[in-house]
């Protein structure tokens, strides 16, 4: 190996518990009796069902379309019958439930009409195309289309495509069993993204205490002909981060401001790759996926799962023991608490971690910070954590992104360190968040006062209009008056108030005028502050404006992404471990 | 936040682990002071620990604060100890007293407790005390004093006579006040050789006291609970104008390594300068605080009218922390080539 390393500042070595889950080869999980299958399992828009209760579906079906561009389409894990599109319990740390398809499987495993197909014959765009409808997304687990990140910068060739088989986060193997068992299917896959990207140089990194994957996954590469070069990263959490991993390997770094292509790199999970060479060359879409299930259970171990299998299914393979306490979705470092083991295994889903009070201590309580720095010297992007977690606690948001809260990945190296125990990541979440609802709410105020304001002028010009005609009239009738020649001479005190009136109309018209202004006025206000506006609405901008809330929902519910996940017009932060 | 959230696994460590190694660190410099003066010097310890747990208890109840979580953490028995340590060995229990009470109660706590202290407390209570208390301050005992410990606890106790026992200075003033006194015409080379309270590098017996601070410190060091930027920026800048001047003027200007054994400055480079809570917190930071503390303690020590210069030098520098943090954020992950 010739390859130059570099390496990043900053991270930790928790103790990587690995070996366990290792020991025996890849399971099949038995057919559940059920499957959930939530509609919403990647980054980008909810697909819409394409199912009803009560239909047929085939093996590898979709059953939800992509929507749009930024989405990845949904498959029936198996063939069956839909008994419901439901609201079902989700795998994701709000526990909010997500529209699912419902399927009873008939056992037949019936698949639908595949058919391989030959990447370097087809337009690139229709590749695309083909892996969004497969379903193929990043399963480091950001669930991040891979479509969508399979297009070069327009003026920055692809130097180098990185394939992340680093595996940082403590426990988890389901990345090390893969390419122990599937090396080539991997190294074929990073051929596509490697054409599709165009890219010059394929970097395979994987952590260095996995050599049996190192030897399997060069062997394979040797084996093809491939020029993929297979390197062994030191281990160090988190190494499988993706800017990490590109650090390393290219000795780039990439910024939050910036996609890694306009750097000329890109990366890639090993399941991706996987996943993706299936779905092209075998017709096959992501109907299941590999899942590490370790921690406090007798028989440690992974697992392919089909898309929609309850935890609680999984679980049960490996024989909990009786402390178990708790069940983590991810790695220890990254994850988080399953609240409800009803929950389907979704694309996210690579490891479930079985826990108990020994294996998991309750976090002992919060110290104030005394500014040590050790989380200063941990942070993989060169952060200030405890400036941020001032920052953030005095909800001083503005100094907060000053800071660069937006570039922190949420690996957690800095809480992993702190000596005041403080949940320093908890803060940042908070503090993101925070600031995108309000970034979100003064987008709609904005909006509003702009339509407030376009109203009010419009109302104001047309009554100022209104009352120049008005006053006009007015002014041309006295003038009459004043012509009228007879009356004049006899002017008495009677007659004076009538010669008054005259001017007095002309400015009572104007008065008059000027209250139905106001009047108007309010009720444009009125109109504005309250959603009459709606009303007026056409079909097409209503039906927007419900996709959009839709959008907004799954969002929130979405299995993908931890709490405080970005609305899409922002910057999404790539998953560490993807 | 009470809710368990990730990571779910951390590192083995706590404030109190922190504190603990810190006061680990001490031991040596502590041992060889027991060496040169005799068991005073813990009884002190113990004074100041006592008064230190004792105002932080106090000030925990009246702000509501958890005691035994508080208490326990050991930045209070660190801050007693530093104290105890650069007063004078035979000053009056009450001074220590009333100097660990001014750091724990209003240096740390008025200022908002653990990790709130814009200023580094021990040396609030040094400058309170010197300033307030000069003559007592500048009380050390003389070279070659034997005193049976309890002696030393009655003198510590107020019960016996002070006045005979003290010689009135530390090496580091009686060069000064010799070339005050030689008004130019005495040397730094023959008073260091002429005088018996000078050792081999700096005053005779202190030198391995400083010593000691300096093996605990490179301890810490290599255990990573204190970093390298403050301590060499601190030895940086002491050396560097102690050097100049040395080279310039070795008649009237004693070398480098005197002042580096001196007086606080070990203790000064190791456990003043790199407290994390009122120190810098970035790493050009903590090398320019570390720096200019050095500097300052010369020209204070030197130029100035205190024995020392390393209190006043740090809480000085303590006021600009904040100027220099915003100045010297480094760059972030992505960002090092844009400016
Ligand atoms: S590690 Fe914890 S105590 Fe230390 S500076 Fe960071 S947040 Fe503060
Ligand atoms: S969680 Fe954020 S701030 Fe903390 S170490 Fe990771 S990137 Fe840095």
């Amino acid at each position: 190996m010739l390859q130059q390393l570099f390496s990043f500042k900053g991270g930790v070595k928790p103790q990587t518990r690995k070996a366990p889950s290792v020991q025996s080869p890849i399971g099949q999980v038995p057919m559940p009796l059920r499957l959930y299958v939530p509609l919403h399992q990647s980054l980008g828009g909810a697909p819409n069902p394409l199912v009803q209760a009560g239909e047929q579906v085939l093996k590898g079906q979709v059953i939800g379309a992509a929507d749009g561009w930024m989405s990845a389409a949904v498959h029936a894990p198996t063939s069956g019958t839909v008994l419901a599109v439901e609201q079902h319990v989700a795998a994701h740390p709000s526990g909010l439930p997500t529209l699912s398809v419902v399927i009873e499987p008939d056992g037949r495993e019936q698949w639908i009409a595949r058919t391989p197909l030959d990447h370097r014959s087809l337009a690139p765009e229709r590749v695309r195309e083909l892996l969004r409808d497969a379903g193929v997304v990043g399963l480091g687990g950001a669930v991040f289309p891979s479509h969508a990140k399979l297009t070069a910068a327009r003026t920055v060739p692809v130097e180098h495509l990185v394939i992340n088989g680093a595996e940082c986060e403590p426990f988890m193997t389901c990345d090390d069993l893969l390419m122990r068992e599937r090396a080539e299917e991997i190294v074929r896959g990073a051929a596509i993204f490697r054409d599709l990207l165009a890219a010059r140089r394929v970097l395979i990194g994987i952590e260095d205490n996995k050599p049996e994957a190192v030897a399997a996954m060069q062997l394979a590469v040797r084996r093809l002909g491939e020029d993929h070069e297979v390197v062994a990263v030191p281990t160090r959490y988190p190494a499988g981060g993706a800017k990490q991993l590109i650090r390393v390997l290219t000795g780039k770094e990439v910024p939050a401001s910036k996609r890694s292509t306009e750097l000329g790199v890109q990366c890639f999970n090993v399941a991706t790759a996987y996943t993706a060479y299936r779905a092209l060359a075998h017709g096959e879409p992501v109907i299941s996926r590999i899942v590490t299930l370790t921690g406090n259970v007798e028989q440690p171990r992974n697992w392919e799962v089909l898309l929609g299998t309850p935890m609680r299914d999984v679980v049960a393979l490996g024989k909990p023991k009786a402390d178990t306490s708790r069940y983590l979705m991810g790695g220890p470092m990254m994850g988080f608490e399953i609240g409800d083991l009803a929950a389907p295994v979704v694309k996210a889903t690579n490891c479930i971690i079985a826990g108990s009070p020994n294996l998991f201590p309750p976090n002992p309580p919060e110290m104030p910070c005394i500014r040590c720095g050790a989380c200063a010297d941990v942070c993989p992007h060169e952060l200030q954590p405890f400036e941020l977690y001032w920052f953030a606690r005095a909800r001083n948001f503005g100094k907060t992104q000053e800071y660069h809260i937006f570039d922190c990945i949420e690996c957690g190296c800095c809480s992993y360190v702190c000596p005041s125990h403080i949940p320093l990541v908890q803060y940042f979440r908070f503090a993101k968040s925070e600031i995108w609802s309000r970034e979100k709410e003064k987008q709609a105020a904005d909006a509003a006062k702009a339509r407030f304001e376009l109203r009010n002028a419009r109302a104001e010009r047309e009554q100022a209009e209104k009352a120049e005609r008005l006053a006009k009239a007015a002014a041309a009738r006295t003038s009459e008056k004043k012509v009228a020649p007879a009356q004049a001479e006899t002017v008495t005190s009677a007659a004076l108030p009538a010669a008054e009136a005259a001017p007095a109309t002309d400015a009572e018209a104007v008065r008059k005028a000027k209250i139905a202004a106001a009047m108007e006025r309010a009720r444009a206000q009125r109109a504005a502050v309250l959603p009459r506006n709606t009303e007026q609405l056409t079909a097409e901008q209503k039906q927007e404006i419900a996709a959009i809330e839709a959008r907004r929902l799954a969002l929130l519910t979405s299995a993908a992404q931890p709490a405080g996940s970005p609305p899409e017009a922002l910057t999404i932060p790539e998953h560490p471990t993807e | 936040m009470d809710f368990s959230t990730p990571p779910y696994v951390l590192a083995q460590t706590s404030v109190r682990r922190v504190m603990l190694q810190v006061l680990a660190a001490l031991l040596p410099g502590i041992a060889a002071y027991v060496w040169l003066v005799g068991a005073s010097i813990v009884l002190q310890l113990l004074i100041a620990s006592l008064a230190a747990l004792v105002g932080e208890a106090l000030m925990l109840w009246v702000r509501g604060k958890p005691l035994t979580l508080f208490l326990s953490d050991g930045s209070a028995l660190v801050t007693a100890w530093l104290i105890a340590l650069a007063f004078p060995p035979l000053a009056p229990w009450w001074l220590v007293v009333v100097g660990t009470l001014c750091a724990i109660v209003v240096a740390k706590h008025l200022y908002g407790g653990l990790g709130q202290n814009p200023f580094n407390p021990a040396m609030i209570a040094f400058a309170v005390c010197i300033v307030s208390f000069p003559a007592l301050m500048s009380q050390w005992p003389a070279l070659g004093l034997k005193l049976s410990l309890a002696e030393q606890v009655q003198i510590i106790a107020g019960l016996a006579p002070r006045i005979d026992v003290m010689s009135g200075a530390t090496p580091l003033d009686a060069l000064k006040t010799g070339l005050k006194l030689g008004e130019g015409n005495v040397d730094v080379q023959t008073l260091l050789s002429s005088q018996e309270m000078f050792g081999n590098f700096a005053g005779r017996g202190w030198e391995w006291v400083s010593a000691g601070y300096l093996f605990g410190g490179l301890w810490l060091w290599q255990r990573r609970i204190v970093g390298w930027h403050a301590p060499l920026g601190f030895i940086a800048g002491l050396s560097l104008l102690a050097g100049a001047l040395w080279v310039w003027n070795p008649q009237q200007f004693a070398d480098p390594l005197f002042h580096l054994f001196s007086g606080g400055a070990m203790l000064g480079a190791f456990f003043i300068v790199t407290d994390p809570v009122s120190g810098c917190t970035t790493s050009r930071g903590k090398l320019i605080f570390g720096f200019s503390a050095g500097l300052t303690t010369y020209i204070i020590r030197v130029f100035g009218g205190y024995p020392d210069g390393v209190a006043f030098a740090v809480l000085l520098l303590n006021l600009c922390v904040p100027l220099i943090d915003m100045y010297t954020q480094p760059p972030i992950f992505g960002m090092k080539n844009e400016r």
